[in-house]
């Protein structure tokens, strides 16, 4: 049975000129253990359905689904206090920004010790020993010190690093991930994806990974989603898909890619779709 | 004079050991103390062609870039344009100067005056540095626009009807207003989406074809400068690691600074996905 399934999702927000639709009808699902990538542009709707499934959505969304279930459990049908006991603990995510996800004012020690303490409902000393342990298990160097640091006196890939230390405290079984390092340098980049894979593995925990960039989706996925406006384009093993991508969407994409330039001219998402075959 | 003797094409532009510092004030804790962002730069582009430099945060390619394109004056060393030397601390540069070099900025949100309409944003470098008549500066900027792939008519609207790729479109077109011989470009891509990005740099290759122009490009990613560039500088730190042809560094790159970002830059190329599918199937399975 899969970890998260997704039947039919609809997310409409309500603006001043009417109604728009930020996802039409997406179905996904993610098993224990899958890394799933969903890929798509600006406005695809990628982060906005995974926000759905937080709970994370302003009052003006409206979201609708055959099914949203984590687990076994309706996320549809539970009330707040339910699902709060779901957010943080068994579902956690990270954001793009690193380090304007943190609290600038509050030590970064502070801040996951609070997590624990709330969640986990540790003492205050058991909190400070786990976070401890936490640092070092992403990868944070001199741990006790920077326990005591905020987050400006922290880099932004070392920010991210608390931000995963801080979202696998719960030892959950889904992470969500969206777009982790898009902010970073690509050599930053790397060690955060290796952090993430590695993590994946040991803890054994679904991972779903929201991006724009198919190299990233080309290192780390098992499966991908890719979305455009709001609509699933296509859904494949990551090998089929750089393979043989089915849609024609995910072709454009594909061959937009500097790296694919053949001559030189690179071909452009328009190229595929004369007359706008695709809206 | 023997045709091996042939003095060298002047480069468009030239920088002999460029050094940048930056004064960080001290604060009660922290005494005050020199930056030095850029350590004693060399280089040469010819018309026409398009130097990158990459470089990660804090590298100094933006810094470089910036006096480059006369915004900041270097601390030490030579920047030559067209063969004449230059040195905005001594005199401002005038409007012959301005218009040689202009420049476009990373994000097109930020670059463009939210109040200003759009044939004001491209008039405007005709007003300050030319005594053009209105009409014709009207007609410049129309034609500009089509030249960009934008429309005549959209010279009565605002930046935020447009998209980002839209309006990086403009702020190419604001630099090119001038018909500039050097166009400095910082990041131009790396706030648009991929298929928008494949779209600017098509233009930006026409572009340069068309006019003759000669581009630097600072960039953080190898694809995209493996696709744009004729010659490649590395930078970290300040420094200069890794100097040549776009050929030679993609093929051989030998500085190990060059080869970690070479590592770290991830593959789409299906034989590595395959090896990666299968490494961790094996390891999944040895965990069962």
């Amino acid at each position: 049975m899969s970890l998260l399934t997704i039947r039919n999702l609809t997310v409409r927000f309500a603006t001043a000129t009417g109604s728009f639709t930020a996802v039409d009808g997406v179905d996904l699902s993610v098993d224990r253990a899958e890394v799933l990538a969903i890929v798509g542009e600006s406005g695809s709707g990628k982060s906005v359905s995974m926000l759905a499934v937080m709970g994370l959505l302003p009052d003006t969304a409206t979201v609708t689904a055959d099914e949203m279930t984590y687990d076994g459990q309706d996320l549809l049908a539970m009330s707040d206090a339910q699902r709060r006991r779901l957010i943080g603990r068994d579902i956690t995510m990270i954001f793009q920004e690193p380090v304007a996800s943190l609290n600038p004012s509050f030590t970064v020690g502070f801040q996951i010790e609070e997590v624990l303490r709330f969640n986990l409902g540790l003492s205050g000393k058991s909190a400070r020993a786990r976070a401890l342990e936490l640092f070092r298990a992403v990868g944070i160097p001199s741990p006790e010190e920077k326990l005591k640091s905020y987050p400006h006196q922290l880099s932004g890939g070392q920010c991210q690093r608390v931000m995963i230390a801080i979202a696998i405290a719960s030892n959950p079984k889904l992470l969500i991930a969206d777009e982790p390092t898009t902010a970073l340098d690509v050599t930053i980049q790397k060690q955060i994806l290796d952090l993430l894979m590695s993590l994946q593995e040991d803890y054994g925990m679904g991972l779903i990974l929201i991006t724009h960039d198919m190299g990233v989706v080309a290192e780390t996925a098992d499966r991908v989603v890719v979305q455009y406006k709001g609509r699933k384009m296509e859904e494949a093993d990551v090998l089929d898909l750089f393979e043989n991508p089915q849609s024609p969407y995910t072709r454009a994409l594909l061959s937009a890619l500097p790296e694919h330039a053949t001559g030189d001219r690179l071909p452009t998402v328009s190229d595929f779709f004369e007359g706008g075959a695709v809206r | 004079m023997t045709p091996a003797m042939t003095p060298a094409i002047t480069p468009v532009v030239e920088g002999r050991a460029i050094v940048r510092d930056y004064h960080v004030p001290g604060t009660m804790l922290r005494r005050a103390r020199n930056v030095r962002a850029v350590k004693g730069i060399d280089f040469a582009v010819q018309k026409g062609k398009t130097l990158a430099i990459v470089g990660e945060s804090g590298s100094g390619k933006s810094t470089l870039a910036r006096i480059i394109a006369l915004i900041d004056a270097p601390t030490g060393g030579e920047l030559l344009i067209d063969g004449q030397r230059v040195d905005i601390d001594a005199r401002r540069p005038g409007p012959e100067l301005r218009s040689k070099v202009q420049m476009v900025f990373q994000n097109p949100y930020g670059s463009l005056n939210p109040r200003q309409k759009i044939g004001d944003v491209l008039t405007e470098p005709l007003v300050i540095n030319t005594d053009v008549p209105a009409a014709e500066r009207r007609d410049r900027a129309r034609a500009m626009l089509q030249k960009v792939g934008l429309l005549p008519e959209h010279y009565n609207r605002y930046p935020h009807m447009f998209s980002g790729g839209q309006r990086q479109r403009i702020a190419i077109a604001r630099a090119l207003m001038l018909n500039p011989s050097l166009l400095v470009l910082d990041e131009p891509v790396s706030a648009l989406d991929l298929s928008v990005q494949a779209q600017v740099l098509n233009l930006l290759a026409d572009l340069q074809d068309e006019m003759g122009l000669t581009y630097v490009f600072v960039s953080h990613d190898l694809s995209v400068v493996r696709y744009i560039a004729d010659e490649v500088m590395v930078i970290s730190e300040g420094v200069a690691v890794e100097q040549g042809t776009r050929d030679a560094i993609f093929s051989n790159p030998t500085h190990p600074y060059t080869q970690a970002l070479f590592a770290a830059t991830p593959v789409t190329d299906v034989d590595a996905i395959r090896a990666r599918v299968a490494r961790r199937r094996a390891s999944r399975a040895a965990a069962v």
